[in-house]
């Protein structure tokens, strides 16, 4: 499998949190979270279950709206929320894909949804770098586990965005799925794009990132800040990880 | 590169998304194929349990044709929602750089077409097995049961949305349509007997009404659905 | 952050206290002041409550749809206290308004049920806002609850007129006995002021009611920010 190649330098998109709260009844996911991330940064979202990554990237993508604070995001020269909405690529806690369609159609529909040219060829050729040309006219039904991540990564990837937001993409992926994760993020990281990604535990993507935010229970407890020292935060969450994680069921 | 094509209006993606709804379901028919057995077994009930005359039939036809279209779409309309939660392609669709309206109407427009072509076998048999003359009256029938259907599509739509997000909720979607759509069956009822009538009568009234009803619901949808996506 | 704290409904209890003799005179003036009526007798009387909380109970969905529109819009939770405390009390006086209109229905025409435009629409609308309440109930997450529930209880309020014109049409084409026997039935000048009366003493019934219900969900929303309070206090200790 060949990397996705993102040609061009890729408008950069930065990220505002300004006190942001997210509260579900007494729940609170997020609370007084202030965060800024400028465009090229990859960040590394770590933390222990239920500390609000998920809660974060999908606020990050304009999912979610915020209890109180503001969330914003930004690119110079564009203004409107579709045209923003379309520079975001998002592999979520979830596929994201329809079951009961074809890989292929799964791409070209969402190709069609972003408005891009020529959807058909489009979706053919991201299906490729992807390893999954093959299985391309397959039910996404029929696909395993490692199979329907590397489809939601290529998916993220088919309308060139400027932002990836990814929580745990590398969940269910085998060697070679890392790899060309790797490679992917690796080249998008090269012409410009932002990255926010959260990762349950140290793996190969994570060497690239420049940054790294640590969340505990909903707050910020660590940020390493753009140019800091991103590894010794990684590591530190990881090292007392064990003592926070709940006995494993 | 990353210009796009042209602006995704609204028809667009709404139709984007109707074509998606309608490849998903075309491919094994699955939805429309219960739905239709669920009606016809219904309407043979109808028939064991009071065992009508001709002129019964007649009668209470017009009746029955429409509560069974209500029971079938109840049931018919409940994965338009619940299927998205599944894999999270809600979150995908309200991902992506399109009105949110778009998903409502692509949604409410696949599940108008779903109904049709469950009316289309329907009626056909109903004509059969209650003796009611439909051939004659062929396009005013298919006017009401045009409307008609619209009004369930648009109601059923949106309650669906309403009860993917609650427990129960294959329980509540038939609990919320079947009173809000007792107007439409008054109508369709009412128009599709009149038409049934010796000698066959169009009564504007009805239509106008459904009209209106229709006209009402689908503003309303565009002006609140949009609140019932997010998160 | 700061809470406020609720104090007690003021004047709740001089409140609790008129209401309760306007009612208990309201229900002597329906029995024993108001003339009784020709052609159907003393069982008419029940018409003083009935039509009343019809009235009321319209009143109440109103006051629902209203806040329900401008809870969508600014999302401010009091909306929301609002739209289902007025559910509840409308509820509550159509549920008044189905059980006196069969009571009334079986001496004057001999059956518990009339399918009448004016009861089949009360009917529907009982079911609609029972609904609205059930669906609340399934509804876990505040904020969804509450917005939810608002866009269904917007349409349930713009379909009772509809539900009321087919109603009204369809008995036109197939005649039914009306229960009411028309408003417009000249009523005596003194039973109109027994009606008003009624009227008064059941809309005090209803602020009050309203007002409780409100407090009650105040005071739920207030606990449960307690909730959070407490637990980022317990968090900060750690």
């Amino acid at each position: 499998m060949s990397a996705t190649s993102t040609s061009g330098s890729i408008a950069g998109l930065s990220i505002s949190f300004e006190k942001v709260e997210k509260r579900y009844g007494s729940l609170v996911a997020l609370r007084q979270l202030t965060l800024q991330v400028s465009p090229g940064e990859f960040v590394a979202l770590v933390g222990p279950n239920g500390s609000g990554k998920t809660t974060l990237l999908r606020m990050a993508a304009l999912l979610v709206r915020p209890t109180s604070g503001k969330v914003n995001l930004s690119v110079s020269g564009e203004e409107d929320t579709a045209a923003i909405k379309r520079r975001i690529g998002m592999v979520g806690h979830f596929t994201m894909l329809y079951d009961e369609l074809t890989a292929e159609e799964n791409l070209r529909f969402f190709a069609r949804l972003y408005a891009l040219e020529h959807p058909e060829p489009r979706a053919m050729a991201a299906l490729e770098p992807a390893g999954l040309k093959t299985r391309a006219r397959d039910l996404v039904r029929t696909f395993s586990r490692g199979m329907r991540q590397r489809l939601a990564i290529a998916r993220a990837m088919l309308a060139a965005p400027s932002l990836l937001l990814l929580d745990e993409p590398g969940a269910g992926l085998d060697r070679d799925g890392a790899a060309w994760l790797a490679a992917t993020l690796h080249d998008f990281r090269k012409s410009g794009g932002t990255v926010l990604m959260s990762s349950h535990g140290q793996n190969e993507a994570l060497t690239l990132a420049t940054r790294a935010i640590a969340m505990h229970s909903g707050s910020l407890v660590a940020d390493s800040g753009p140019g800091g020292n991103a590894r010794a935060v990684i590591e530190n969450e990881a090292a007392s990880a064990p003592a926070q994680r709940s006995p494993a069921p | 590169m990353t210009r796009p094509l042209h602006s995704m209006t609204l028809s667009r993606a709404s139709f984007t998304i109707v074509a998606k709804e309608l490849r998903a379901e075309f491919r094994s028919f699955e939805l429309i194929i219960s739905t239709l057995v669920f009606v016809l077994i219904v309407v043979f009930l109808f028939s064991f349990a009071f065992d009508p005359t001709v002129g019964e039939s007649r009668r209470f036809g017009p009746g029955l044709l429409w509560i069974s279209i209500l029971f079938a779409a109840s049931l018919m309309l409940q994965p338009s929602f619940s299927r998205e939660r599944t894999n999270d392609t809600l979150g995908a669709l309200r991902l992506a750089p399109i009105d949110p309206f778009a998903i409502l109407a692509g949604k409410l427009l696949a599940n108008f077409c779903f109904l049709l072509l469950v009316e289309l076998v329907l009626l056909p048999a109903f004509s059969v097995l209650y003796d009611v003359p439909l051939a004659p009256v062929a396009a005013q029938v298919t006017a009401v049961m045009l409307l008609g259907s619209l009004g369930i599509a648009t109601v059923g739509t949106i309650f669906s949305a309403i009860a993917s997000q609650a427990r129960m909720r294959e329980l509540l979607l038939p609990l919320l349509m079947l009173p809000a759509l007792a107007p439409v069956l008054i109508a369709s009822a009412e128009a599709t007997a009149g038409l049934l009538s010796d000698p066959p009568e169009l009564q504007l009234n009805w239509i106008v009404f459904l009209v209106a009803f229709d006209v009402i619901f689908l503003t309303a949808a565009w002006l609140f659905g949009g609140y019932l996506l997010e998160e | 952050m700061s809470i406020q704290r609720s104090r007690g409904i003021p004047g709740l209890g001089v409140s609790v206290l008129a209401s309760a003799l306007l009612m208990g005179a309201a229900g002597y003036a329906a029995l024993y002041v108001a003339p009784t009526e020709r052609s159907m007798g003393d069982i008419q009387r029940i018409f003083y409550f009935h039509m009343p909380s019809g009235i009321i109970a319209f009143i109440a969905f109103t006051i629902t749809f209203v806040a329900n529109i401008l809870y969508l819009v600014n999302r401010a939770p009091k909306s929301d206290w609002l739209g289902v405390s007025s559910a509840e009390v409308g509820v509550a006086f159509t549920t008044v308004m189905l059980v006196t209109g069969p009571i009334w229905g079986k001496p004057v025409w001999g059956v518990w049920w009339v399918w009448d435009a004016r009861l089949t629409t009360t009917f529907i609308l009982w079911v609609l806002y029972i609904c609205y309440l059930l669906l609340r109930g399934l509804l876990d997450d505040p904020e969804r609850k509450a917005t939810v529930s608002a866009v269904f209880g917007v349409f349930a309020f713009l379909d009772v007129p509809l539900v009321y014109m087919a109603n009204r049409w369809f008995r036109t084409q197939h005649p039914a006995p009306v229960l009411l026997g028309g408003q417009n039935s000249g009523l005596a000048p003194e039973m109109k002021w027994v009606l008003l009366f009624c009227f008064i003493a059941l809309t005090g019934l209803m602020l009050i009611l309203l007002r409780v219900r409100y407090q009650l969900e105040a005071l739920r929303y207030e606990v449960s920010e307690m909730k959070v309070i407490a637990d980022s206090g317990s968090r900060a200790s750690n």
